[in-house]
């Protein structure tokens, strides 16, 4: 390639996607790395995308406290992120997250890998929701 | 028309001779006429829309025995590129097969490495416009040029906001001699028309200056515009183009010859 090294397409197409949701989203390319985090989720990770920039792959998950439901440390297999970047499948998964800014919040995660053709796996994208617990409102 | 009114299609000719068709938009169909082969034929589609087919039946070397096609365009999950063509050639449609055609015909999906066809490097990215659609790169004898003719740079997002490598087409068009880039629409068009794959030429601008390239060609134009408007897209083009080091943004025109050596 003479011209320059660019992200693939369907990450460009992510990344401007999560940027007009309200839903908290992440985006990591082939590698695992993150390469991008919309502002929802900067409220859930406690910075913003400018300030922490793209994370390698065994650094972002690493920036989060994550427990099961009964709070004990969630493995790395388990969660939906890390499934559907090394087992390319579709995983969702309920759990207790604790972020930057300190605070334990109770979170839904639907992670999907991103596929261009069915052998061209390009990275994966998740969903955050934040669920009320009952100390809500 | 100063203009012109076919669809896309630009043809390449090499030092060597060899002839590179990019798309096969109705202009095809006089570059077919007066063409006299002697090698192989390539031709790269960007995407299938009618607009950039339309004119592949009405290709003469298709119909002449002896003649050798090959047809490159971007892979789909379901269905082959030649599937996907033979229904422009199907009854309603059309009333020859694809089967019909005397020449041989090849069709290629498009390699995701740096391929070489007669001594030219091309290079294929997907490019944001709805549909599988490619933008392409041709290299030879150090000059580059940039073919991205259906293209919306930025979705919903300001291209001056991204990073380089998070604008779409910007690895093709980076450093080109010449980018033949979308200029649909102008400003005010394109703001009822955002996602419908096209630019206005305040994107066509800002994204070849990104691309730092030497010279940008506004490319297909609006087949509702005059071309007292073409002129007005090159004059706003030309008021918005800063660079002092690349020559100011031209409109594609029917006939239009650029010598990259």
């Amino acid at each position: 390639m003479e011209g320059r090294p660019q992200k693939h397409l369907a990450l460009i197409l992510a990344r401007e996607l999560a940027s007009q949701l309200a839903t908290a989203t992440f985006i990591a390319d082939a590698t695992g790395g993150l390469v991008f985090f919309n502002e929802p989720a900067e409220e859930i990770l406690g910075r913003t995308f400018a300030e922490a920039g793209p994370m390698p792959a065994e650094g972002w998950a690493s920036q989060f406290k994550l427990e099961d439901l009964d709070g004990s440390p969630l493995p790395r297999e388990r969660m939906p992120a890390a499934v559907a970047l090394m087992e390319q499948r579709p995983a969702h998964g309920q759990l207790w997250m604790t972020g930057l800014d300190g605070q334990r919040r109770l979170v839904s995660i639907t992670a999907a890998p991103l596929f261009s053709s069915p052998t061209e796996f390009v990275g994966m994208i998740a969903l955050f929701w934040q669920e009320p617990t009952s100390g809500d409102g | 028309m100063r203009y012109g009114g076919n669809t896309p299609c630009v043809e390449i000719r090499t030092d060597q001779g060899e002839l590179l068709i990019l798309d096969a938009g109705t202009g095809i169909k006089r570059l077919g006429a007066d063409l006299e082969p002697d090698g192989p034929i390539h031709i790269l589609l960007t995407h299938l829309h009618l607009d950039h087919v339309e004119g592949l039946r009405f290709f003469a070397p298709l119909w002449r025995p002896g003649a050798e096609l090959h047809i490159w365009g971007p892979p789909s999950p379901l269905h082959t590129l030649e599937e996907r063509i033979a229904r422009a050639f199907s009854p309603p449609l059309f009333p020859l097969e694809l089967a019909d055609t005397a020449a041989s015909v090849t069709f290629h999906d498009v390699p995701h490495e740096t391929w070489e066809i007669g001594g030219v490097r091309i290079d294929a990215h997907s490019v944001s416009h709805p549909g599988p659609t490619l933008g392409y790169r041709l290299s030879a004898n150090g000059s580059s040029f940039a073919y991205i003719p259906d293209h919306e740079p930025v979705l919903g997002v300001e291209m001056a906001d991204l990073e380089l490598e998070w604008i779409s087409g910007h690895g093709l068009a980076a450093h080109a001699d010449v980018l033949f880039h979308d200029c649909q629409f102008n400003e005010a068009e394109y703001s009822s028309r955002v996602g419908w794959g096209h630019s206005s030429v305040a994107h066509a601008v800002e994204f070849a200056q990104r691309s730092e390239v030497g010279r940008l060609v506004l490319f297909h134009h609006d087949p509702d515009r005059s071309d007292d408007g073409v002129d007005g897209l090159v004059e706003r083009a030309q008021e918005l183009w800063d660079g002092a080091s690349a020559e100011p943004p031209i409109a594609a025109c029917e006939g239009m010859t650029l010598d990259l050596a």
